[in-house]
């Protein structure tokens, strides 16, 4: 064989190559802004440099270390399980609901929900501060949720209306005929096969409000400052390779949780 | 044999419009308790409505369902302990075979031992009685079907609901099917309501059939009857093969050209212009009795198909019409088939003559 092809198209590898170029230049602009932060939050210098002169883990110590460092993540922390709890039945319910009901309502329903994905988010925080302004909710947690709700059940909806789908709903309409009510029906025979979608969903929210800035730069603060405001205010005050490590830590976390949501997707669909 | 447990369905005015479609029109019918009742009609008349009316899933705009002597309309699919059974099965992928049968048990509180036995006993009825710890997904679509059918069947459900069940079957597995049906429902006592667009389907299985078009019945009949008399040109169309001829009717015969052909009873309807009904099998060729008042058409033969267990042959008559004519392939009727180009008389007995009014 003196040619192998990238396809049955019969393009070699070689007719190809432009292609793999063109496609590992993407890749690289799109992850080199994120990854460029991982070998500076090792390094020894005081300032943020890259490439690092000297290596050390004395910037991951000193967030470990901290105790406004650690009160903040967990405010974040915090924010983000509360999120993921309520966006995920929310936006779960929104999904089978407009899945089922077929109704020319549903699709201007939709719309409006996906809405927090279009609107510029400085918009959102804008709003969420004043109402909270008038509610008292600023510098609260329950504030920080509500509105990083309002963010995450977009995600929860798609996710959970893609997985839906694929489902064939007569099992629901078997199993109600067969003495199940409709919540149960649901919750025995729909729930269980449409799981991988709802917890794919309550990752993304779970990530939605931990990776959060702009709201929470609004609503949140005081003693109830997330920690991706805290950095904020950390960058303008001095450059701190603290934030580098932090970055890093959260850039572990969302990989694993996207990476999950990949592996749950794969396992969706046995044989 | 104990106390019946089936339910008789008594269905009046229902009425069920979706925007501008009627897609069910003042449907009215009782069906006796422990019947077999098919609803027969083409895609889109309403059949499948109408048992979702009585499953419970739809709710008409008007009239009354009632099982036994209790109003259903209002009462929720769950409450209404009908089996039902689809046609894509709707197994549910992620429980066995076991689980699946059990479901309806589980929701009814059953305790263990005697689910296990209501279950192996489903099972054993629909001849899966090894099968219990298998997945849905190592079934065949035959046993899927049956997996479906004992799910519906185990809570002794007083009334069985069936929509399409074995459309998705290969044909010879359609037929072993629709016996083994059959034979279950002389062995459980239950009301079951089928739906099907296959008419022969219908013809085989059950005790009555209501043919529905536009959300209508057409005609519900025994299955002979509905064959022999049917009522309109739509019936007559729909189920079995017919050539259908546009005749005058007077003092018990049909005249079409010169021919003169008997009728064994008058028709139902008085109209002078009506349809003449022939079914293929019905007819046969017969010499020339030289005489026309001998229940006879007259014609040419046009063209032959054979078709194995027998011959279509075609006739054309004087009028320009063609009509079928088959012919079972034995040796015998085989050797007197006819000729392409070759003169004939097509007899029929005045008891298989069909007159239905033109539609209107």
């Amino acid at each position: 064989m003196s040619k192998s092809f990238a396809s049955d198209t019969q393009i070699t590898h070689l007719g190809r190559l432009w292609l793999y170029l063109f496609g590992a230049l993407v890749m690289v602009f799109l992850m080199f802004p994120s990854v460029v932060v991982i070998p500076m939050s090792f390094s020894d210098s005081t300032y943020l440099e890259f490439p690092p002169r000297e290596w050390s883990l004395r910037w991951y110590e000193n967030y470990f270390g901290s105790i406004e460092w650690r009160e903040a993540t967990y405010v974040s922390l915090q924010a983000a399980v509360l999120t993921m709890l309520v966006a995920t039945p929310v936006g779960t319910a929104a999904a089978y609901g407009l899945h089922v009901s077929g109704r020319r309502m549903a699709a201007t329903m939709q719309t409006m929900l996906l809405m927090p994905l279009m609107v510029p988010i400085i918009l959102i925080a804008i709003g969420a501060f004043y109402l909270y302004a008038r509610l008292g909710l600023n510098y609260t947690i329950t504030g920080v949720v509500v509105a990083h709700t309002v963010l995450a059940i977009p995600f929860v909806l798609v996710t959970v209306s893609s997985g839906l789908k694929t489902y064939d709903m007569n099992q629901e309409m078997v199993a109600r005929s067969l003495g199940a009510s409709r919540l149960r029906a649901f919750l025995t025979v729909t729930l269980p096969q449409i799981r991988f979608s709802v917890v794919a969903g309550a990752l993304f929210a779970f990530i939605t409000s931990l990776d959060e800035v702009i709201v929470a730069m609004f609503v949140s603060g005081g003693e109830n400052a997330t920690l991706t405001r805290r950095m904020f205010n950390a960058l303008r005050d001095q450059i701190d390779p603290t934030i580098a490590a932090i970055s890093t830590c959260l850039i572990l976390v969302s990989v694993i949780s996207l990476l999950l949501v990949q592996w749950l997707g794969k396992a969706r669909t046995p044989g | 044999m104990a106390e019946r447990r089936s339910l008789p369905i008594t269905i009046s005015g229902v009425t069920k419009t979706y925007g501008a479609l009627k897609a069910l029109d003042d449907v009215s019918i009782d069906i006796a308790s422990g019947e077999f009742l098919t609803l027969l009609g083409p895609s889109g008349s309403g059949k499948t409505t109408l048992l979702m009316v009585l499953a419970g899933f739809v709710r008409p705009d008007h009239g009354s369902v009632r099982f036994g002597d209790e109003e259903m309309i209002t009462t929720p699919p769950h409450r209404r302990g009908v089996g039902m059974v689809f046609q894509n099965y709707a197994l549910f992928p992620h429980m066995n075979v076991f689980a699946n049968v059990a479901y309806p048990l589980r929701l009814r509180g059953v305790a263990r031992p005697e689910m296990e036995e209501r279950v192996g006993k489903a099972l054993d009825l629909v001849q899966l009685g090894e099968l219990g710890h298998r997945g849905v997904h190592q079934l065949s679509g035959g046993q899927r079907q049956r997996v479906a059918l004992a799910r519906a069947i185990v809570f002794e459900p007083r009334i069985l609901l069936m929509d399409e069940p074995l459309s998705a079957l290969d044909k010879k597995l359609r037929e072993q099917m629709q016996i083994e049906i059959k034979h279950l429902h002389h062995q459980l006592d239950m009301t079951i309501v089928y739906v099907t667009h296959d008419q022969r389907e219908a013809l085989t299985m059950s005790d009555r059939v209501a043919v529905i078009d536009a959300g209508r019945f057409a005609q519900v009949d025994g299955p002979r009857r509905l064959y022999e008399r049917p009522r309109t040109r739509f019936v007559a169309d729909f189920i079995g093969e017919s050539s259908f001829l546009p005749v005058r009717v007077s003092e018990g015969a049909v005249r079409l050209g010169g021919d003169v052909l008997r009728l064994s009873e008058a028709p139902w309807s008085q109209a002078e212009r009506q349809i003449l009904v022939l079914r293929p099998e019905k007819l046969e060729i017969v010499p020339d009795r030289g005489a026309t008042d001998a229940n006879c058409l007259r014609g040419t033969v046009s063209d032959l198909i054979f078709q194995g267990e027998s011959v279509l042959v075609y006739v054309r008559l004087a009028g320009g019409e063609q009509i079928a004519v088959r012919s079972p392939s034995r040796r015998e009727t085989l050797a007197a088939v006819p000729e392409v180009g070759q003169p004939v008389h097509v007899a029929l007995d005045p008891e298989d003559a069909i007159v239905v009014p033109e539609d209107p």
